[in-house]
């Protein structure tokens, strides 16, 4: 018990220290790696709004990922699965730039290098990610949650002067409307129920009009009600964004009906509809053990 | 802690705030300046000055409340800016002295004391009075912006950045008490005659430091309470809740950080200048890391991330520190002691949370503390 929580421990400093900037963050404030065609656009011209290819991230020798190659084409829904410390939560570091890769390439269409931007700009370029565990402002209200996530000007001095426009009022109702908080819009999110925080987030993300939404087990410690509605409020999301769902629940991959990447001590093991991957001999072995 | 636009005190409890600043920082000096010596109605010097310091200290309360309160960042050095801005303020009134003290010399006492011939550079221009205030700003608030950045770049939060801090409050008092910085040493800066070519004790001059020193602690809060409460503070304050939501949600955590950071360094800078004429004396031991300890306590007593609650710490403590040191020198840091533990188990909210209950109450809702 103790030598495991030792290791546990030390994974989680490496972590720690690899997101201290100063490694790697030569290049910090630059907004973009690569050539920006049309500022502010993603450049999706082949078809792909997410690219990973041989994302290597080591913690102390324990490689998280392990050349890791991934593509997620545009308006496309992907369920990610794995079991525990297969890199699922990993992967989402390295898109969202919270960790560096030792090494191998991400792109965000083609011209935004992720490797090379901080989480507030991969942000700005499109990337929304909703974490495991509900990350909502406990103290402010439902609406005013929603008022900060919007898109638009992030900077401290629009900040000292913007008001609440009309114009993000109504997308604050529409997204209040898509995720059933009507309601409760002037309750403060600390006292909403676990289900409630986990769609709040989720409107924060929509709110935000990212082009690529990663969601973090979305569906944990909801009812089968609740997960049902979320499938397909991610189905009818996909095609107009593109959605990457990392989940334990296979009920609720199920229901989502799209493809699926098996990941598998930091790699991916197998790709295809749910029924073909459960069916893969060595997706069985990694689940089942040896 | 607040949620956020809940309103902190009722319309009429705001009055009578705003009557009782104005009764300390407009009539109290009025009849100080009006009143013949002995009167019944003129307060005190004494009262005066104790006034006019406590109102100083207020203000650094109110300029950590900024970052603590609303940003989560507990600065246990911000002791270091006020004294900066004292100290940068003090050498216009070292220089005010000319030949009038003991050695009379051109130089200040303390240089001719270590035999020095010429000025140190860094003591051009300190015998302008607009120079003297543009050094308040400069200084500290040029410290506060490299300091910050550094610190917040490098993601240093929560008890890592108290302890750098108050890391830094120490070094700088250490350097401050060399006699080669060229500030006075242990000694500091004392014995000030003149303001503005003015007597610095007269009644008048008290009078109109005790003034402005009300008037910079209502223009303190005011910007304040604009900043927390803009998109600006709602940002602060998702940043002391969840910071890599923040974050991923687009926004750049540094920048915020660093103007309310540098804020609340020029507010307590612009204090500590008002606050060494007044008591007439400066030097490193305002730089001790107790001192800075000491205004994170009158913020937690008073009721932190609500502003308002920090002047009324400021003034409960102080007001009975100057009393205890007097009455029972010995029992003073007990009761400071006592104060804070009994503060935060039974009051976690601070003082201002007994108005607030009562507020809530008829509003009824009552989540959230």
């Amino acid at each position: 018990m103790n030598g495991m929580h030792g290791r546990i421990a030390t994974q989680d400093e490496a972590r720690d220290r690899r997101q201290a900037p100063g490694l790697g963050d030569g290049e910090a404030g630059s907004t973009s790696g690569g050539h920006v065609i049309r500022q502010g656009e993603i450049d999706v011209s082949h078809k792909v709004i997410l690219y990973l290819e041989d994302i290597t991230v080591a913690f102390d020798g324990f490689k998280a990922l392990n050349a890791l190659t991934l593509s997620i084409d545009v308006g496309e829904l992907r369920a990610i699965i794995g079991p525990n410390g297969a890199g699922k939560t990993t992967m989402m570091d390295v898109i969202t730039g919270k960790t560096r890769p030792d090494s191998g390439r991400a792109f965000l269409g083609q011209t935004y290098d992720l490797t090379r931007m901080k989480e507030p700009e991969i942000a700005r370029a499109g990337i929304g990610r909703k974490f495991q565990k509900p990350s909502v402002f406990e103290q402010a209200s439902v609406l005013e949650n929603l008022w900060l996530a919007c898109a638009g000007d992030k900077g401290w001095l629009g900040a000292l002067r913007q008001r609440l426009s009309p114009g993000q009022g109504e997308r604050i109702e529409q997204a209040l409307e898509t995720v059933g908080l009507a309601g409760e819009r002037d309750r403060i999110a600390g006292l909403l129920s676990h289900g409630q925080k986990q769609w709040l987030e989720i409107g924060m993300l929509l709110i935000q009009e990212p082009k690529l939404l990663l969601l973090d087990e979305p569906v944990a410690g909801l009812s089968d009600e609740e997960t049902e509605r979320t499938a397909e409020l991610l189905k009818r999301l996909a095609g107009e964004r593109s959605v990457v769902v990392v989940e334990h629940d296979m009920h609720f991959v199920d229901q989502l009906g799209c493809k699926v990447s098996v990941l598998h001590q930091g790699s991916v093991l197998a790709e295809g509809d749910l029924a073909t991957v459960q069916n893969d001999p060595r997706v069985i072995e990694v689940y089942l053990g040896r | 802690m607040t949620p956020w636009n809940r309103p902190v005190l009722a319309r009429r409890e705001w009055a009578a705030a705003l009557g009782l600043l104005m009764l300390i920082g407009v009539l109290a000096p009025l009849l100080h300046v009006l009143l013949p010596e002995g009167a019944a109605l003129r307060p005190s010097t004494y009262l005066v000055t104790l006034v006019g310091k406590i109102l100083c200290y207020a203000t650094v309360a109110v300029a950590l409340d900024l970052i603590w309160g609303f940003a989560g960042i507990l600065s246990l050095g911000h002791g270091l800016f006020f004294a900066l801005g004292g100290y940068m303020f003090g050498m216009y009134l070292m220089r005010q002295i000319g030949r009038d003290g003991s050695y009379g010399a051109d130089l200040p006492d303390f240089m001719v004391f270590l035999d020095w011939k010429t000025l140190p550079w860094f003591w051009q221009g300190s015998d302008q009075w607009w120079w003297a205030m543009l050094m308040v700003l400069l200084v500290p608030g040029l410290l506060a912006l490299v300091f910050g950045w550094f610190m917040f770049r490098s993601r240093i939060k929560g008890v890592y950045l108290s302890i750098v801090t108050q890391a830094l409050t120490y070094a700088a008092m250490l350097l401050f008490f060399r006699n080669e910085t060229g500030f006075g040493g242990n000694n500091g800066f004392t014995d000030f005659k003149r303001m503005f070519d003015l007597p610095i004790t007269s009644p008048g001059m008290r009078a109109g430091l005790l003034a402005a020193s009300a008037l910079w602690l209502f223009l303190a809060f005011v910007l304040c309470r604009h900043l927390v409460r803009s998109k600006f503070g709602r940002v602060l304050e998702a940043i002391r809740d969840a910071e890599a939501r923040v974050m991923f949600l687009g926004y750049d955590p540094v920048p915020y950080k660093l103007v309310a950071w540098v804020i609340s360094a020029l507010l307590c800078a612009v204090a500590g200048a008002l606050y060494v004429p007044q008591v007439g004396i400066i030097n490193p031991g305002e730089m001790s890391p107790a001192n800075s300890i000491e205004i994170a306590v009158w913020v937690a007593v008073g009721g932190r991330g609500t502003l308002i609650g920090p002047v009324i710490g400021a003034f409960l403590v102080n007001l009975a520190k100057s009393f205890f040191t007097q009455a029972f020198p010995q029992l003073w840091l007990f009761f400071l002691g006592g104060v804070f533990v009994l503060v935060t188990l039974a009051l976690p909210g601070g003082v201002i949370s007994l108005l607030k209950r009562r507020s809530a109450d008829e509003a009824s809702s009552g989540g959230g503390k």
